[in-house]
């Protein structure tokens, strides 16, 4: 029987990270991956000849510069390019673009609203103070605040002087901040509608919320956070789609030694005497170690693999509740050839961006309202990329790769979802960007529509939630996934997580593996290879 | 401004001068200005200098960005946005203002122009638009961005008044400094106000931009006979810091955009204390201020005198007395008509106190190998070039 | 002429008498300008008609804070805690379900919602108990700490860390931000029972239960319970109004009705008094608004006076009003399919269940009237007699959502809005209709006109996280102080916000004291 020292369950990013760091530490370290393919919602893969798709997750900005220079991910081949700009169209014809070159982007406020160009030079210097604050929490373990011991007292205390870094109505703007909605909060600087409904939209994508539910400021936060060489809040987009980001962290997890077995589902953690032994296959084969993590999301590790009998009742409560809501669904279209969009003037770059559908925040409240009552949206709030365009390794040549993301998509819609529904699903979207682009239609030659249905069938995210849990206080931090089980370990011995259900959540960030993996190393007293934060100052 | 779809295919928009500038640039050393193309230089430095220094320049001022505010509660509006007391300001007359946020940080400093009565312009750096309206709640009042509706040029140095004069605007001989006339040039009115950035004599010319290039060609219509030079930003940078004027948002970071705390910086702590009045009205940063002045000085943009002759941009200060690192130069320059290394520093006082012993270590290259020496630092109470025939009226005729 | 007065108290609502009476009693000459012709604000009873009378725009209240209860002595100018009141949640076919003192019952209600409920209920008010030091004192300044902001925040951490205990407090910092949607998902299956629940967490805000914030919201109420149980308000002589008017009095207090100011008097950042609708100026020290902070700082002092952003940040305090008042003179009893008379002295709601309450909110957010709004009924001339002729009584309904900004205006929409409401009571009492004398819907826009509350909010502004604690009503006014040297504020808009529980009036009081120089 083959023995390592730690199993990595789920070849998403984070476990592969994970088990990265632990493989660099000399650790023997086995990922086990249910699907034939590697990535979880880092994927990409080819559906229809020729094209190449990121079939969940399509950005990353998050990825910790850090985490990509330990374990040189660029020699491993990823390239992440800065995503242009993005842009909103409008109903009446108009549209608005939000430009990276500086003047330009002044400029294009100042046409929709002169006092929103300058109020931008307020809104930048606040959400980049949060950006700042926040960021340096990233790759730390979040302590435990109902705890006496030495380190929870150390990092508290730190995070305390971190935040006393701030002046007092700066801890005020930033608790508001906090605990404000998108809308209200972007209010505070901006008066044009479309303005307002632009920057929103990063606020709701993934979440169980809308644009005026309290707690969801801070998410633009998940959004607006990553930095892609310097440029904080740029997107970036991995060459060669979001599959490239899990090949080469396969290819540094190998490089040290490490072992990948695909179309290995892992059917249970195996634990005796609440300690783990190692875990069981589905064909029923045992792989034992003393390590075990669990890159899956929160509800699936402890109410799917893990035996009730082996955990305390309270993580089983804790897990039945846990908010995993979710709210989003995926279209990714194979086109013959490059849509044009008449309200963009000829030789737009904004075609090279986020393009989006929706301008008032009524609409946007809307969708979120259709979703509530288990609908999808009737009027969705779409995130479209062509990446093709500056990607030759997307589409053949002269075609294009677009994907647009979904939201809100419901769990279950009435009845539940049928492959009928689906379709329907995916021509609501076709439909609402044929009206913005009277070619599109005839240029689709395949499409591939998820709901959560399937995001949670093929990726194994519970209701297909794009954060392995909800980004709202009560579940971030040291809430996340539940208190008292924050720092990565979980209620038995040797049992750890990994996934985005821990801090700091959702996004391909790699910085809850990470720090997943500092914290095994910690418990097995080998040399942590983790990377420190790079500081802002 | 109505601004169509195309913007985009342009980063830096031109100005109303632009093709006048790009003909007479020799270096087209171009920058960013305001979303303008500006220029940095367009001759060599030292022509350049020397035209503000001893004949006659000539720089483009329209990406200034500029406000005209009116209405029944105009002055009030201003009286609170601003730390000086604005009871002394008539219609004609221009005064030097800085506004503070609530903390009594600044915002940003500008001229202030009382066009009339219940008219108002507003001169500044940066974008003010949004602060001004958040200032105006409680107002009666009307704000409007009027940089792009103002063509705006600065004619600089000893023989301006003559060049302006010959140029076919009469009426300067009894404008004093800080005054402001409506003339007229060949037969378009401007509005001219005895204002400038320069240390110098010198003019601050407004007009439609429709006007701008007729404006710019009836000035070099006297090059023959005086000579006349356009000039740019960096320029500018060295005869600003002669004049001992600061520059929001290089000099210190503007208060807006400020993302540490305590990055930000009061009025009295960049040494423009004298422009706060905490005797006048309410006005926004008051109390933050009253409490400032009531504790010792923690810091002070200070004008110092640098020995030697090294270039000392972006040089330490230390207290020579501790060897601690109490500060920063914030810009610097060779002074050609001082022979003097110039530089205002951000410089941490000890105790409230500025230490008497302030060294600077300047890092420099030779050949492209990097040196570092130390050099003294010597504090200057005064502007450090102020020329009497700045403040003449009327101005010598040449 | 001018007159010279210790205190101006602004306002002779609840906050402000319960404010005055303390400085009163420590002293102070005091003086209350109240605009309306009447003292006690929103508790102040108002005329249908001149047949008919109803208690104000409070239609049912906690007892007020047990320890101004005992400081003010309430209880003996009159006050008395009125008969514990019930909720029906009222279902069209009479399968009610009924909160009482002792849980939940009715058809629906099984053995396990009861515990549940028990459990449910406990812990939430060991919370709110635990919350105590931060509700009953000045909320503490995150820097800058004075002696009173430690002993606040020791006491808080005490009752959290050792009060509760390690597991309940990582549970309540769980909890603090979440909405009632989701902790009654997790603890409840009736729906009846967390439609019930989730009304009392949304009715007079700008909320359903899917916003985050309303986990403290329903905490806030629950810490009402804590001083007693809920009852109808029914206008007599017992009430708070009454009772706080008459200690205000004792402690040599004056008043003077229909007394509008229109402008607080400021002379380099310091109050120094105000001056009247005629004109007149009345000179005082100290000068305390019970009017909410919007009317208070953009109104009577005016942003000229205050900093930029301040003005600014005030301008933008939440607070339009959502909830309509409907009072009906009914010429008799209605009968409720379903309920016995004696029941009617009881709180009756329609929230049927929590989407029910979400989807009467999903219209109020594009300033829409809900299609089937929650409702809170009471008939307070059960209780009290010389509210209606012998045999008519008064009917109060809180009609929630109903917009302030109204989409289209409230001038068309009202008249409608009304006889809609009237017919979904007819839904639950057919004979209403044939009942009703007269009638008169109060909508925010009146509720702001009469009351002269800033967008007719019943608490001066939002209950959101971002509005409370210290950052209530804005950081920078959220002791009580304001930028404005002497003049404090002290009413629902301030800190821990609105309700009758004289709690913001009893610590801006303190804060008063506290912050006034030894003489």
């Amino acid at each position: 029987m083959n023995n390592y020292d730690a199993i990595v369950i789920g070849a998403g990013h984070n476990g592969l990270t994970n088990a990265a760091f632990l493989a660099k530490a000399g650790l023997r370290v086995l990922v086990l991956e249910r699907n034939p393919y590697i990535g979880g919602a880092s994927t990409s893969r080819e559906l229809h000849k020729g094209w190449k798709y990121s079939n969940a997750s399509y950005v990353c900005s998050l990825f910790r510069p850090e985490i990509y220079n330990a374990l040189d991910l660029g020699r491993h081949g990823l390239r992440v390019i800065p995503v242009n700009s993005s842009m909103t169209f409008k109903q009446d014809g108009d549209y608005f673009g939000s430009y990276t070159q500086p003047n330009i982007r002044r400029r294009e406020i100042m046409r929709h609203s002169p006092r929103d160009a300058d109020a931008v030079v307020r809104f930048d210097a606040d959400v980049l103070r949060w950006c700042k604050l926040v960021r340096g929490f990233l790759l730390r373990t979040p302590p435990n605040p109902g705890s006496l011991k030495p380190r929870d007292i150390f990092e508290l205390a730190y995070l305390m002087k971190k935040f006393y870094e701030l002046t007092e109505a700066q801890i005020y703007e930033f608790i508001r901040f906090f605990t404000m909605s998108i809308a209200e909060y972007l209010e505070n600087y901006f008066e044009n509608e479309t303005v307002l409904t632009h920057y929103s939209g990063g606020s709701i994508i993934g979440t169980g919320l809308g644009v005026y539910s309290p707690g969801t400021a801070y998410v633009l936060l998940h959004h607006a956070m990553g930095d892609v060489d310097g440029n904080v809040g740029a997107w970036g987009f991995a060459r060669g789609g979001m599959g490239s980001v899990a090949k080469a962290l396969a290819g540094a997890f190998q490089s040290y030694g490490g072992e990948i077995r695909s179309d290995a589902e892992v059917a249970k953690i195996t634990v005796a005497g609440n300690k783990v032994t190692g875990v069981e296959l589905a064909s029923g084969e045992k792989i034992a170690a003393k390590v075990v993590v669990s890159n899956l999301d929160a509800k699936r590790t402890f109410l799917q693999i893990m035996d009730e009998a082996d955990l305390p009742p309270k993580v089983v409560q804790r897990a039945r509740n846990f908010k995993i809501r979710g709210s989003s669904g995926k279209v990714n279209i194979a086109l013959d050839g490059m849509p044009t969009f008449p309200a963009l003037p000829e030789g737009s770059t904004l075609t090279q961006g986020h393009m989006h559908f929706t301008d008032t925040l009524k609409r946007l409240e809307l969708a979120y309202d259709d979703w509530k009552e288990d609908r999808w949206s009737a009027d969705p709030y779409c995130d479209m990329l062509i990446p093709s365009q500056y990607d030759p390794s997307m589409a053949p040549q002269g075609k294009h790769m677009m994907t647009v993301f979904v939201q809100y998509c419901p769990v279950n819609p009435d009845g539940g979802w049928t492959d009928e529904k689906r379709d329907q699903f995916g021509q609501t979207v076709i439909d609402q960007i044929g009206d913005y682009s009277p070619d599109f239609k005839d240029l689709v030659l395949h499409a591939e529509i998820r709901t959560p249905r399937e995001l949670e069938n093929e990726i194994g995210l519970t209701e297909g939630n794009i954060f392995q849990g909800e980004l709202t206080f009560d579940q971030l931090a040291f809430n996340r996934p539940f208190p008292g089980y924050a720092q990565y370990r979980g209620p038995v011995k040797g049992m750890y997580m990994s996934g985005s259900s821990t801090h700091p959540g959702g996004g391909v960030m790699g910085a809850p593996g990470a720090n997943s993996a500092r914290e095994i190393l910690k418990d097995l007293r080998k040399p942590d290879t983790t990377p420190e934060a790079y500081s802002d100052d | 401004m109505t601004i169509n779809k195309e913007h985009f295919r342009r980063a830096l928009q031109h100005s109303p001068f632009h093709s006048r500038l790009a003909a007479l640039s020799l270096t087209e050393e171009w920058t960013g200005w305001n979303g303008y193309k500006a220029a940095r230089t367009l001759d060599k430095l030292s022509t350049e200098y020397f035209a503000v220094r001893s004949s006659c320049s000539v720089m483009d001022l329209t990406p200034m960005e500029k406000y005209r505010i009116s209405g029944k509660d105009a002055f009030r509006f201003l009286d609170r946005l601003v730390t000086r007391d604005l009871s002394k300001l008539k219609p004609g007359m221009v005064t030097y203002v800085v506004w503070c946020n609530d903390d009594g940080k600044l915002i940003d400093d500008g001229t202030l122009f009382q066009l009339d009565e219940d008219q108002y312009r507003l001169c500044s750096q940066h974008h003010q638009l949004d602060w001004l309206l958040i200032s105006s709640i409680g107002f009666d009042v009307n704000i409007e961005v009027e940089t792009h509706e103002v063509a705006a040029l600065a004619v600089q140095g000893p023989t301006a008044y003559s060049i302006l004069t010959e140029a076919g605007i009469d009426g300067l001989a009894d404008l004093k400094p800080f005054g402001i006339a409506q003339l007229q040039c060949n037969g378009f009115p401007l509005v001219v106000s005895r204002t400038g950035y320069t240390g110098d004599l010198g003019y601050e010319l407004w007009v439609d931009p429709k006007h701008a290039e007729s404006l710019w060609d009836a000035l070099f219509a006297i090059k023959p006979r005086l000579d006349i030079h356009p000039i740019g930003l960096s320029t500018l940078e060295m005869v600003r810091i002669e004049a001992g004027f600061i520059m929001p948002g290089f000099d210190f970071n503007t208060a807006e955009s400020t993302i540490r705390a305590d990055y930000d910086r009061s009025p009295y702590e960049v040494g423009l204390g004298w422009l706060v009045n905490l005797d006048k009205g309410h006005f926004t940063g008051r109390q933050a201020l009253l409490a400032e002045k009531a504790r010792p000085v923690k810091r002070r943009l200070t004008k110092i005198y640098v020995d030697g002759n090294k270039p000392v941009r972006e040089a330490f200060i230390f207290d020579a007395k501790h060897g601690k690192q109490i500060g920063e130069i914030k810009c610097a320059t060779w002074s050609p008509i001082l022979k003097a290394n110039l530089a205002i520093a951000d410089i941490e006082f000890v105790n409230g106190k500025l230490p008497p012993q302030l060294w600077a270590r300047v890092d420099y290259q030779r050949e492209l190998k990097w040196l570092s020496i130390w050099a003294e630092c010597r504090v200057s109470d005064k502007p450090f070039y102020t020329p009497e025939h700045r403040s003449a009226t009327p101005p010598a005729n040449f | 002429m001018t007159e010279q007065m210790d205190v101006i108290i602004i306002g002779a609502g609840h906050n402000g008498l319960v404010c005055g009476t303390y400085l009163a009693r420590a002293g102070l000459d005091v003086l209350f300008l109240e605009a309306r012709d009447a003292v006690g604000g929103m508790t102040a009873t108002r005329a249908i008609d001149t047949d008919y009378h109803t208690p104000g725009l409070a239609q049912t209240s906690f007892p007020v804070c047990t320890q101004i209860r005992k400081d003010l002595q309430l209880d003996s100018f009159g006050y008395s805690v009125g008969k514990a009141a019930d909720t029906i949640s009222l279902e069209q076919n009479g399968a009610h379900l009924r909160i009482g003192q002792q849980g939940p019952s009715g058809q629906g209600v099984s053995n396990s919602d009861t515990m549940a409920f028990d459990q449910l209920k406990k812990e939430y008010l060991d919370y709110a108990k635990a919350l105590r030091p931060l509700f009953q004192n000045k909320p503490p300044r995150l820097k800058d700490f004075d002696f009173k902001d430690k002993t606040t925040l020791a006491k808080l951490g005490w009752n959290l860390r050792v009060g509760l205990g390690s597991d309940s407090m990582n549970e309540f910092l769980r909890i603090a931000t979440m909405n009632m949607y989701d902790i009654l998902d997790e603890a409840l299956e009736n729906e009846q029972l967390k439609g019930a629940l989730a009304a009392d967490a949304v009715l007079g805000h700008h909320m359903g239960p899917r916003t985050p914030g309303t986990v403290l919201t329903w905490l806030n109420r629950l810490s009402g319970e804590l001083n007693g149980s809920l009852s109808v308000v029914d206008g007599s002589d017992s009430q708070l109004g009454h009772a706080l008017r008459k200690a205000a009095a004792a402690s040599g207090a004056s008043f003077r009705l229909n007394a509008s100011v229109r402008k607080i008097l400021v002379e380099k950042s310091r109050a120094y008094g105000v001056e009247m609708a005629d004109g007149e100026k009345i000179k005082a020290p100290l000068v305390i608004s019970n009017a909410d902070p919007r009317s208070t700082l953009l109104d009577l002092v005016g942003a000229p006076e205050l900093d930029a952003m301040f003005a600014q940040r005030v301008s933008q305090i939440r607070g339009a009003g959502d909830v309509a008042k409907l009072h009906l003179a009914l010429t008799g009893l209605p009968e409720f399919t379903g309920l016995a008379g004696a029941d009617l002295e009881h709180r009756l709601i329609v929230a049927p269940t929590m989407m029910y309450v979400e989807r009467a909110f999903n219209p109020a957010k594009y300033g829409e009237c809900s299609d089937n709004p929650v409702l809170e009924i009471t008939i307070p001339s059960l209780q009290n007699k010389s509210l209606a002729p012998a045999g008519h009584h008064v009917m109060a309904v809180n009609v929630t959502f109903a917009p302030y900004n109204l989409e289209g205006g409230w001038e068309k929409a009202k008249d409608q809005f009304a006889s809609k409401v009237i017919d979904q009571l007819c839904r639950y009492a057919p004979n209403l209709k044939s009942l009703i004398a007269n009638q008169e819907l109060l909508t925010p826009q009146d509720i702001e006109r009469e009351y002269h509350v800033r967008e007719g909010h019943w608490h001066h502004g939002e209950m959101t996280i971002h509005q409370s604690f210290m950052m209530r009503p804005l950081y920078g006014a959220a002791q009580y102080d304001t930028p404005i040297d002497g003049l404090f504020l002290c009413g629902a808009g301030t800190h821990p916000g609105g309700g009758l529980t004289g709690q913001p009036g009893h610590n801006a009081a303190q804060r008063i004291l506290a912050m006034r120089p030894a003489s």
